[in-house]
């Protein structure tokens, strides 16, 4: 049951941020809610790759068992390989987010999120 | 080999690689003149040009194409016996080089029309080198054969579109729809992700063949397929997710939202590629056996129409009370996805169809389904055109008069004589009217919804008739009527934005008078590649029948 | 690659056909005969005389701009007998950001129960 804590954390941190993104009325924190939602998809991509008694999966210095008897014994490395390019494109999208809420305060003056509705109907 | 052999057999690369080099040169050839600048994008822009019709002669004679980033095979070996693909694969089959036709096709005429458009704006070099980066990303999001590669460029032309929206920071609306735009599709790309993470996690797997080698309809693949499906859906515009696109189609400069119409027809493409490749088994292997006649006639097939239905009627009701121009053809956009969603839910839905009899009949994809299929996706092509030529047209009368507004027009086919006509050109267009190319394809979506149930093609129907009196309503307001006074100044549009209108009505009248020729050709061998999924998994796997 | 006669090839549908060029034979013959018919009619039309002049009912005309119908008024008729429909599709279309991402919820927990009820499709 403990192995499976971190999954329910992983849902648990989706619907935090769906809940921030859609309920919250500040701009500010539905950037907040998004940026939750991402670190939760991060987390999921890291916990499916772990391998019950894994260690880093680094060949160099690897304990002299692991390295030769049982490869099989290390954790997958291709989803953090993957994590890392989500988060480098989390803080590229996270950047544009924030300097778009700047231009917008000064053009409309408050960051109310159902106050800037020019664009209706 | 010789030279033609190696650049063939790299052009799937350096496809992708030439707009990107372009796009990171862009800023350092700018610093020389604006005129090297300009020449300098159409030049490479060109060579993208030669590089696809060479790669797309070669997969319509040759089959598909695949290429394997560092070389080497597609699979590893094992000792054991094990076969395990473990590099990037671009595959190439002939609808991946239908869409990047149309691609390059948006891309080229788009920059040729900005050239005019855009001439007396400021930082136009941070414009244009953005633009390569959108056409880099459209470009990669049609020719990969991996998923993760697909979420990469989704990605990125999530964010180079939405730097694009926001282009014109002087007015406030263009910034709300950038804001909304790219709110909502970081969250649909971030579902995309976390479908992807189930998919790697049940199969150890990121390549889509390997992927539909080996899919079972188990709980988490039904989760993936509903992620996934709702995730790319939402950037294809599909009501009631479809509201960022009236936002960010009308705040945009027009000449961008011309090539943002390319990225949306991209996602499209990974709907297609993820419903009738990736599970294409599951789809395939509905038996008789496992139907509950009550619940699960082919229910994927029916909610994808009932949502194309919903899409089509919201999309045209809502366009006619418009009075902002551009938007209001941005709701006819979402009306045409709606269309093309509706020819992928009929060949969904047409594997079992229940007659009155009472026993469910196989029928086994006979005729209609795949006609339905032929009209979607000739649909694609004679949609990104109509409606880029209505938006081109919105952007010449914004570029004579400055005005959006359809309440303060008027009167103005005495000045814009060129402009008129490829505006009735684009109405008789947009609404399926004879000899043009919108009534080839409706006509066979007509045909085929009609003998799956009559209901739905009525509606269709109709609501061809409503676009024709949503945009006779613009061309009265527009064009016809007194002359105001204060359009007297008013001359026709530079020549470089009627090059680019130009060129894009020969090609609608072309696809309108032979037809044929583009379906023999490019529309029937795409969807049979669509649908032959085993033909797709044994390019990656040999060996696989 | 491409042979002269599939340029007068026929698109058939699966229960039908279309053929462009004859369409266009038939209508180009269909706007002669109109021509025809037309040039037997009366042939007394004077420019900028009496006959140009249009007729408002006997009201008297105003200057352009204010004579021309404007573009939000044009289909008053259709616009007012449905305009139940019209309101329920305009107070849809809120413009809030967050209504955005809830639709995209909405669509997304339906299908999933959908799909996982019925099961196998």
């Amino acid at each position: 049951m403990i192995y499976n804590l971190p999954f329910i954390i992983v849902v648990a941190m989706i619907f935090i941020g769906l809940f921030a993104v859609i309920f919250k009325r500040n701009l500010v924190k539905i950037v907040i809610g998004i940026s939750i939602i991402e670190s939760g998809v991060n987390l999921f991509l890291i916990t499916l790759g772990y391998r019950e008694g894994g260690v880093v999966p680094i060949f160099t210095s690897a304990p002299a068992d692991v390295a030769e008897n049982a490869p099989g014994s290390m954790v997958l490395p291709v989803p953090q390989a993957l994590t890392l390019t989500s988060i480098v494109i989390g803080v590229a999208v996270l950047a544009l987010m924030l300097s778009l809420i700047m231009h917008i305060y000064r053009h409309y003056g408050t960051l109310d999120v159902r106050k800037i509705r020019r664009l209706k109907e | 080999m010789n030279w033609f052999e190696t650049i063939t057999m790299h052009s799937p690369a350096l496809i992708v690689a030439v707009p990107l080099l372009t796009g990171f040169l862009l800023p350092l050839v700018s610093r020389i003149n604006d005129t090297v600048r300009n020449l300098f994008a159409i030049i490479m822009l060109s060579i993208t040009g030669f590089l696809i019709a060479i790669l797309g002669y070669d997969v319509l004679t040759n089959g598909i194409r695949t290429y394997v980033f560092g070389g080497g095979n597609t699979v590893v070996n094992l000792p054991s016996g094990l076969m395990f693909h473990v590099r990037i694969i671009f595959e190439v089959d002939v609808m991946n080089v239908f869409m990047i036709f149309i691609t390059i096709i948006l891309a080229i005429i788009g920059i040729i029309y900005s050239f005019s458009f855009m001439k007396k704006e400021d930082g136009l070099d941070k414009y244009y080198t953005i633009v390569f980066l959108l056409i880099t990303s459209t470009l990669g999001m049609e020719l990969t054969g991996d998923l993760f590669n697909f979420f990469v460029f989704l990605e990125i032309s999530c964010i180079t579109s939405c730097a694009l929206i926001a282009f014109w920071v002087h007015k406030g609306e263009s910034l709300e729809a950038a804001f909304k735009y790219i709110v909502v599709s970081s969250i649909g790309a971030l579902f995309f992700l976390f479908a992807l993470g189930l998919l790697y996690a049940q199969y150890n797997a990121l390549n889509m063949a390997t992927i539909a080698n080996s899919i079972q309809f188990s709980i988490i693949d039904q989760a993936a397929l509903v992620l996934m499906i709702a995730a790319l859906a939402m950037k294809a515009g599909l009501v009631p997710m479809h509201m960022w696109l009236p936002d960010s189609y009308g705040e945009a400069p027009p000449s961008i939202t011309f090539i943002l119409i390319a990225a949306t027809q991209a996602s499209l493409y990974g709907a297609f590629r993820v419903i009738f490749t990736l599970y294409g088994n599951v789809f395939n292997s509905i038996n008789l056996a496992s139907l509950n006649l009550v619940l699960t006639t082919n229910t994927m097939g029916w909610i994808i129409i009932a949502l194309a239905i919903i899409t089509i009627l919201v999309g045209v009701f809502m366009a006619l009370i418009q009075t902002d121009f551009k938007r209001l053809i941005a709701f006819a956009a979402v009306a045409e996805i709606g269309y093309i969603f509706l020819g992928i839910g009929v060949r969904l839905a047409s594997k079992y169809v229940q007659y009155t009899g009472g026993n469910a009949t196989a029928v086994a994809f006979t005729e209609y389904s795949s006609i339905a299929l032929n009209g979607s996706i000739f649909h694609i092509i004679n949609d990104c055109l109509d409606i880029g030529l209505l938006f081109l047209v919105a952007g010449a009368i914004y570029y004579a008069t400055k005005e959006t507004s359809l309440d303060k027009m008027g009167g103005l086919a005495r000045n814009m004589k060129y402009t008129t006509i490829f505006f009735i050109i684009g109405l008789l267009a947009v609404s399926g009217m004879p000899p043009l190319n919108g009534f080839a394809s409706k006509l066979m979506l007509y045909e085929s919804t009609f003998q799956l149930n009559p209901i739905i093609a009525i509606i269709a129907v109709l609501a061809s008739i409503m676009l024709l009196a949503v945009f006779v309503k613009v061309f009265y307001s527009a064009f016809m009527g007194p002359e105001q006074p204060k359009f007297k100044e008013v001359k026709e549009v530079p020549r470089g934005m009627l090059v680019a209108m130009g060129a894009i009505v020969v090609i609608i009248i072309i696809f309108g008078l032979f037809p044929n020729l583009v379906i023999n050709n490019l529309v029937q061998p795409a969807a049979n590649a669509l649908t032959n999924y085993t033909t797709y998994i044994s390019k990656v796997i040999p060996g696989v029948i | 690659m491409i042979s002269l006669d599939s340029f007068l090839e026929t698109l058939s549908t699966g229960s039908g056909f279309w053929n462009p060029l004859v369409w266009i034979i038939i209508v180009a013959m269909a706007f002669l005969l109109i021509y025809v018919l037309r040039s037997l009619g009366k042939k007394e039309y004077k420019e900028k005389t009496e006959q140009t002049q249009s007729f408002l009912s006997g009201n008297p005309e105003y200057e352009k701009e204010q004579m021309t119908i404007k573009g939000s008024n044009v289909y008053w008729g259709f616009t007012e007998a449905l305009k139940w429909a019209f309101n329920v599709l305009r107070k849809m279309h809120t413009g809030n950001a967050s209504d955005y991402v809830l639709w995209l919820i909405i669509v997304m927990g339906f299908l999933f129960i959908t799909v996982f009820i019925t099961g196998a499709l």
